[in-house]
C-alpha cells in the first residue's frame, strides 16, 4: 500500500511544485520577479481558500473533520477535464460539470457516510473519510487511467499580462479574481442572507438551532454540499494548471488543513487570511528562501538546506502560531 | 448490589480461560511458528509477509499507547517510522553497521522529536491535535525527500542489515525472531505499564482530563511521556522495516501510513493490548488477498487486482461503520458483557 500511495504523493507533490511556476532559482531577484512571485502566492492562496472555506464550514457546523475534502478537489477536476474533452475543449461545459458534479457527489456521500458519523468522534470520521480517500482515488485510476488527464484553460484566457516586463499568464488572474469573488460572496452569504445566519448560529449552538424549529439536517446537507461545490469550484480553476491525476488531492488537503488550524479552525475569516498566508509564505520561501541562504551561507550547504526548509517553511509556521496562540490566529468568536 | 463486584476490584481477579484470553494467545502462538509453517510449505515469501505484520503490529501497538489508552489521535506516527529507518539507512550509508549504535542513534533522534513535536502538539486537542501531528508528519516527509544525498525522492538502498553482534540478521528467520521477540517484550510491558499508576493516570486523562488535573496530576507530563514512549516503539518498528526491506525512502512515512496504523489499531481494538496486532495481521492479510484474489472469472480478477485499494477503501470505511470496537475488543466487550451479567446473576443469588 505505501508504495503505490506514495507515488501519487510524489507526483502530485511534483505537479505542485510545477504549479508555483517560474524560474526555479533566479539569479537576480527582480521587482517583476517578486511581484511574480506574489501573484503565484495570492493564487495558490486562494485556490486553498476555496477549499479551507469549505472544510471549516462543515467542521464548525458538524463538528466533523472531512479528509475526503481532497477527493472533492481531485473529483472535481477530474469532472472538469471530462467535460472539457467531451465538449470540445468547451471551458462552460467543464464548470458545469465540475461544480455540479461535486455538489451531487457532497449530497450523495453527505447522506451515505458523514451523516451517520456526526455523533461519533474525530477519530471515527477520520477514518471513515480517510477510507473515502483510497476508494476516490482508486475510482478515477479505473474511470480514467493512471495517466494524468489534460484540461486546458478558455480560449480568451491563454494569453498573458505584461507585468512591469515579464509576461504573466492571465489565467492566474482569473483564478485570484474568482477566489476573490467567492471569498466577498461568501461573506455577504454568510453575513447578509437568511441562510447565512442560520450557519452562523449553527455553528455556535447546533441544538439551540435544532430546538428552535430548524431542519438542522436539511443545513448539514447544504453546508456540506456548498463545500463539495467549492472543493469542485478549485478543481476546475486547478485543472489548467496542474496535472489532473489519482492522489492529486491530498498535497492540496493537507495544505488546506494547515491553513485551517492556522487560521483557527472553524472561522472562514480565518481560512481567508490563513489561505493567503500559507499561499504566499509557501510560494515565495521555495523561490527565494534558497537564494537567500546562499549570501549568508556556503553555497554547498545553501543547496542542500534550502529546498528543504522551503518545503518546511509552512508546518514551522503553523508549529509557530500553536506554540503562541494554540486557537490559531482568528479564532471564531463565540456568544 | 454491587458488592461482589467491588471485592473483584481490590482482590486480582484468577486468570480465567476467557474468549479474549483464548484468541491472544492463539494470535501469539500462531505468529510464532509462521517460519516453521514457511520452511514445511516451501514459501518463504511467507517469513517476509509475516515479518512486516509483525512490524506494523509493533508500530500500532505503540500509536495504541496514545490512541487507545490516552485518546490522543496522532495521525503522524509514520514520522517515527521514518526516524528510526532513515537513523538506520544513514549510518548504514556512511558506513556504520553497529546495530547498538544505530538503535542508540534513533532512539535519541526519536525521542528529542517526539519531545519537541509533542510539546507543541500537546498543547491542543481534538480536531486540532489530528491535523497539526499530521502536518508535523508532512513536514519529517518533505525534509527526508530533500535530502538528495541519501536518495532524496527515490530512497536509498542499505549497505547490509544491522549488525548486533551474536545475531545474523541476514537470516531471514532470525530477523523475524527479533521482530517477534520486541513485539512480546513491548506487549508485556505495556500490559504492566498501562495497569501501573502511570497507566491509571494516562486512562483518566482519556475520560477526563480536567478531573485528572484537579486531582493534582500533571497531566501534560503523564501525555508527553505517554506520546514519546509509544514514539520510540515506532522508531524501533521503523529500524526493524529497514532492515526488512534493506532500503529507506519517504514513502515510509507517508501520511497513508499514519492512517493505515490506525485503521489497524482500530480494526483491532482500540485501547486493548492485543487489539492492535490482531488488526495489524488482519489489515495487511486483506490487502494481500485482494492483491492477489482469484476467482476465476479473469476480468474481473483483474479489476480487483490492480484496483484494491479501492476495496480496502470501502473495507475502512465498513469497519469504522459496522464493526465499531474492532475484532479483538469486540470479544473483550463480550466478555465483560457476560462477566457484569454473571455478577449480577450471583449478587441476586444472595440476596
Amino acid at each position: 500500500l505505501p508504495s503505490a500511495a506514495s507515488r501519487d504523493q510524489r507526483a502530485t507533490a511534483a505537479a505542485n511544485a510545477a504549479n508555483a511556476a517560474t524560474p526555479a532559482t533566479p539569479a537576480t531577484v527582480t521587482t517583476g520577479l517578486v511581484l511574480t512571485q506574489l501573484l503565484n502566492g495570492l493564487q495558490l492562496g486562494v485556490l486553498l481558500f476555496l477549499l479551507a472555506s469549505g472544510l471549516t464550514l462543515v467542521f464548525g457546523i458538524m463538528s466533523v473533520v472531512n479528509l475526503a475534502h481532497g477527493s472533492l478537489y481531485m473529483m472535481g477536476a477530474y469532472f472538469a477535464a471530462a467535460a472539457f474533452n467531451a465538449f470540445g475543449g468547451s471551458f462552460l461545459a467543464a464548470a458545469v460539470a465540475a461544480v455540479g458534479g461535486t455538489l451531487l457527489l457532497g449530497l450523495v456521500v453527505e447522506r451515505l457516510v458523514l451523516s451517520t458519523l456526526y455523533r461519533r468522534d474525530h477519530l471515527d470520521q477520520v477514518l471513515a473519510t480517510f477510507g473515502l480517500i483510497l476508494f476516490f482515488n482508486e475510482v478515477v485510476r479505473f474511470i480514467w487511467g493512471p495517466a494524468s488527464v489534460y484540461m486546458n484553460a478558455p480560449e480568451w484566457l491563454r494569453g498573458t499580462v505584461d507585468l512591469f516586463g515579464l509576461p504573466y499568464p492571465s489565467y492566474r488572474f482569473a483564478i485570484i479574481a474568482v477566489g476573490l469573488a467567492v471569498g466577498a460572496g461568501l461573506y455577504v452569504v454568510i453575513h447578509r442572507t437568511r441562510v447565512g445566519m442560520l450557519i452562523r448560529a449553527g455553528a455556535s449552538n447546533p441544538e439551540m438551532v435544532s430546538a428552535l424549529g430548524v431542519n438542522i439536517r436539511g443545513l448539514n446537507t447544504t453546508v456540506f454540499a456548498l463545500g463539495a461545490a467549492l472543493a469542485g469550484l478549485a478543481g476546475l480553476m486547478a485543472g489548467p494548471i496542474v496535472s489532473v491525476q489519482s492522489g492529486m488531492g491530498e498535497p492540496v488537503l493537507i495544505l488546506t488543513l494547515v491553513v485551517i488550524v492556522t487560521g483557527g479552525i472553524g472561522s472562514i475569516r480565518g481560512a481567508f487570511y490563513g489561505a493567503l498566508i500559507v499561499g504566499i509564505v509557501d510560494t515565495v520561501g521555495r523561490a527565494f528562501l534558497p537564494t537567500l541562504l546562499r549570501e549568508f551561507l556556503e553555497r554547498s550547504v545553501a543547496q542542500a538546506v534550502g529546498p528543504a526548509l522551503a518545503s518546511m517553511l509552512i508546518y514551522l509556521l503553523m508549529a509557530a502560531v500553536l506554540a503562541l496562540k494554540p486557537q490559531g490566529l482568528f479564532p471564531v468568536r463565540h456568544g | 448490589m454491587a458488592e461482589p463486584a467491588a471485592v473483584s476490584v481490590l482482590v486480582p481477579a484468577p486468570r480465567r480461560i476467557t474468549p479474549p484470553r483464548v484468541f491472544a494467545a492463539l494470535l501469539l502462538i500462531g505468529l510464532g511458528l509462521v517460519p516453521l509453517w514457511a520452511h514445511l510449505a516451501d514459501e518463504p515469501f511467507l517469513v517476509t509477509l509475516f515479518t512486516r505484520i509483525l512490524i506494523f503490529a509493533l508500530a500500532a501497538v505503540g500509536l495504541n499507547l496514545v490512541l487507545g489508552f490516552g485518546a490522543m489521535v496522532s495521525f503522524g506516527h509514520a514520522m517515527y517510522l521514518g526516524i528510526g529507518a532513515y537513523a538506520v539507512g544513514i549510518l548504514s550509508f556512511h558506513g556504520v553497521d553497529n546495530g547498538w549504535l544505530q538503535l542508540a542513534a534513533a532512539l535519541a533522534v526519536g525521542a528529542l522529536v517526539a519531545l519537541a513535536v509533542g510539546a507543541i502538539v500537546l498543547r491542543t486537542s481534538g480536531m486540532a491535535f489530528i491535523m497539526i501531528t499530521l502536518a508535523f508528519a508532512q513536514m519529517l516527509y518533505f525534509l527526508a525527500v530533500s535530502l538528495r544525498d541519501y536518495g532524496g525522492d527515490d530512497g536509498l538502498p542499505l549497505n547490509g542489515r544491522s549488525d548486533f553482534g551474536g545475531i545474523d540478521l541476514n537470516d531471514n528467520t532470525a530477523l523475524y525472531y527479533l521482530a517477534y521477540a520486541l513485539l512480546l517484550a513491548v506487549l508485556v510491558a505495556f500490559g504492566r505499564l498501562i495497569d501501573a499508576r502511570f497507566g491509571m493516570v494516562l486512562r483518566g486523562c482519556k475520560s477526563n482530563e480536567r478531573r485528572m488535573a484537579t486531582l493534582g496530576f500533571p497531566t501534560l507530563r503523564y501525555k508527553l511521556s505517554a506520546y514519546v514512549l509509544s514514539a520510540l516503539v515506532c522508531v524501533v518498528a521503523g529500524m526493524l522495516m529497514a532492515n526488512l526491506t534493506r532500503f529507506i525512502a519517504p514513502s515510509y512515512m507517508a501520511w497513508t501510513v499514519s492512517g493505515e496504523l490506525i485503521v489497524m489499531t482500530v480494526l483491532g481494538g482500540l485501547g486493548t493490548l492485543i487489539g492492535p496486532v490482531a488488526g495489524a495481521t488482519a489489515l495487511l492479510l486483506v490487502e494481500e488477498a485482494f492483491s492477489s484474489l482469484k476467482l476465476g472469472v479473469p476480468w474481473l480478477d483483474d479489476i480487483i487486482n490492480q484496483h484494491w485499494l479501492a476495496l480496502i477503501g470501502l473495507f475502512i470505511v465498513f469497519v469504522v461503520l459496522v464493526l465499531k470496537q474492532g475484532v479483538y475488543g469486540w470479544l473483550v466487550v463480550r466478555e465483560q458483557r457476560r462477566e457484569a451479567a454473571a455478577a449480577q446473576a450471583a449478587a441476586g443469588e444472595v440476596r
